[in-house]
């Protein structure tokens, strides 16, 4: 009955909404503020001060190691927009990382490119090619695939990856590419270190802000609704298939991208780099930090990774079993990631809809 | 030529057969009412009809084009709309955001990714809120709504894309008579563009909006015809009168 009263109390309320077309435009800023604070711009300026600061106050060795972490984070950027956004189980993303490393570590070791310029175009394009032939493959027909079909194809192309760099002569087998001199810049070198880093956190930056253009666009609504009800959005007239394969295209793309520069960072690429080994560590990180958020995914890396040095250098024995019982924590107590602990539901999803005003200042 | 045309249709679930041979013709504008006791293959049928089942045997038209292997992509994209039966909102997006993914459905990907149209959806976004009485809640999550209120925001999501054929799936179940009262009211105006197939157990409902009517029985089509010319047929009172 309740429902009908409410029902009512609409129909009498009706003659308002209509006089004015502005009206419930005007009272959208309203519910925003009732909504207080914004968390998530608060919390992705937090983590660029830190990242900004950060090789001030670290010794050399662990600015290194934060590069690392950084290029690991925007790989996991790439696997958050495909799962975490998109909704598709990729337990295969390191293909694309892996694949553009080897790509990259071939063009420097056979033809001696190590022009920045040069090696991460290649990357990226090696990404993006590789993952518009799986996904092209696993994605695209004229019925949806399932997602046991999906999440085992990638999986299978991981670990086909990985096997075949172990077993293949020329792509140095078990030991992979060793010694990959660094990448330059005319004559400038990048060597590990600061430089280094602050090109890859810039690099981070840029991807970042892009992925939260699209993924606050139209295009971002059109993705909600595909990881929400699939079925649904075909019958509105989605191309729900070419949405996917997109999407699985853009992750693939930043994939290689970060798999470039670990390549040239590390200076060595090995088969673990295309495995299920690296597929499944960025699934955790994702899971760990948030998915569906961008800077979940970040932040889920940054600590992760921060953890596990912390405890491999304390708990030299014991420290994957107290890391795999956190991860298992998080995972069974949170299963939204650490994010879910500021960030409540409503502001995850985010709005699409703005009033045409609002747009204006939103919309770059 | 009648607007939608479907002919000879049977599915058969393993040993079920669910349909048996029906039939379904609906003209420009009309109200079309489906109704049948429980079984009798109402859904399934509106199903064959949306692309959500393929029917083993029988041909589909819509709009003089052949749509039997159609996918629900390519139905919609021609015209046709479908409201499920179990409500299927996207909960954790607003209101306004969920008009607003069914209206974009037919933007090209570019106007997507620079979200090119959304300025020029917000009007219409608006007056779909408004006629179906959602406007002062544009802004809410959708899983905040009342039953009866998710079940407009789906028929109006399902409306978004101008279709010229809505399938509606027991759109009042769960209702009270008073949201019921209003949902015919919210149905009216839509006849002047779009044509309509109802699945509903009201018959009271199904009266006052419907045009005409199609009774199942068992998979097979047991009468067809007007409302006046349904409520006379001796076989139709039967069915019902051994259900009550």
């Amino acid at each position: 009955m309740g429902g009908a009263s409410e029902a009512v109390a609409r129909v009498g309320e009706e003659p308002d909404v209509v006089t004015g077309e502005g009206a419930p435009a005007a009272r959208a800023p309203a519910g925003q503020a009732s909504a207080g604070w914004k968390v998530l711009p608060i919390v992705e300026g937090l983590v660029l001060l830190i990242a900004l600061v950060l090789p001030w106050v670290l010794q050399d060795y662990l600015t290194v190691f934060a590069t690392r972490v950084v290029i690991l984070a925007l790989f996991a950027l790439s696997f958050d927009l495909v799962w975490g956004y998109a909704g598709i189980m990729s337990f295969g993303q390191a293909l694309f990382f892996g694949a553009a490393g080897y790509g990259v570590a071939l063009m420097a070791r056979d033809l001696n490119v190590t022009s920045i310029l040069l090696i991460l175009p290649a990357g990226t394009l090696i990404g993006l090619s590789a993952a518009l032939l799986l996904g092209g493959f696993l994605l695209l027909g004229r019925y949806p695939s399932s997602v046991i079909f999906v999440s085992l194809g990638t999986l299978t192309g991981s670990y086909a990856a990985d096997r075949l760099a172990r077993g293949w002569y020329y792509l140095g087998g078990q030991n992979g590419i060793p010694s990959i001199p660094p990448l330059t810049l005319g004559s400038y070198e990048f060597e590990e270190g600061p430089v280094y880093y602050y090109m890859v956190l810039g690099i981070l930056v840029v991807v970042y802000l892009l992925c939260r253009f699209l993924v606050r666009s139209q295009f971002g609504l059109a993705l909600a609704g595909l990881r929400e009800n699939e079925q649904r959005i075909a019958f509105f007239g989605y191309k729900a298939q070419h949405l996917k394969a997109i999407i699985f295209a853009v992750g693939g793309t930043i994939a290689g991208l970060a798999g470039s520069l670990y390549a040239f960072h590390e200076g060595f690429v090995w088969p673990n780099m295309l495995g299920v080994v690296f597929s499944t560590q960025v699934v955790l990180y994702v899971l760990f930090g948030g998915s569906g958020t961008l800077i979940g995914a970040v932040i889920g890396t940054v600590i992760i990774e921060g953890v596990s040095f912390w405890l491999s250098d304390n708990y030299r024995d014991v420290w994957p079993i107290i890391l795999g019982v956190l991860l298992l924590l998080v995972i069974m107590f949170r299963p939204l990631g650490l994010i879910s602990f500021v960030l409540g539901e409503r502001e995850r999803v985010g709005s699409f809809g703005k009033a045409p005003k609002e747009s204006g200042n939103a919309a770059p | 030529m009648p607007l939608l045309e479907a002919q000879g249709i049977s599915k058969v679930f393993g040993k079920l057969t669910a349909l048996d041979g029906a039939a379904l013709t609906v003209g420009e504008n009309e109200f079309h009412g489906l109704i049948g006791p429980n079984g009798s293959g109402k859904s399934t049928l509106m199903k064959c009809v949306a692309g959500a089942e393929v029917p083993t045997t029988g041909k589909v038209s819509f709009v003089n084009t052949d749509i039997t292997a159609f996918t629900p992509t390519e139905r919609a994209r021609a015209g046709m709309s479908l409201k499920f039966q179990i409500t299927s909102v996207l909960p954790t997006l607003t209101l306004y955001d969920n008009i607003l993914l069914a209206l974009q459905a037919q933007c090209s990907l570019f106007d997507l990714v620079l979200s090119r149209t959304r300025r020029k959806l917000h009007d219409q976004v608006m007056t779909m809120l408004t006629q179906f009485r959602l406007a002062d809640r544009a802004h809410d999550a959708a899983a905040a709504l009342s039953h009866g209120q998710q079940q407009w925001l789906e028929i109006a999501m399902a409306l978004a894309g101008k279709p010229r054929l809505l399938l509606l799936d027991e759109p009042t179940g769960g209702m009270s008579l008073e949201e019921r009262r209003v949902t015919g009211e919210l149905l009216q105006p839509i006849k002047q563009h779009c044509s309509l197939v109802i699945v509903e157990h009201d018959l009271d409902f199904i009266r006052d909006i419907c045009d005409r009517l199609t009774v199942l029985d068992q998979g097979k089509v047991l009468a067809s015809g007007t409302v006046a010319e349904i409520q006379a047929n001796k076989n139709v009172q039967e069915i019902y009168l051994r259900r009550a």
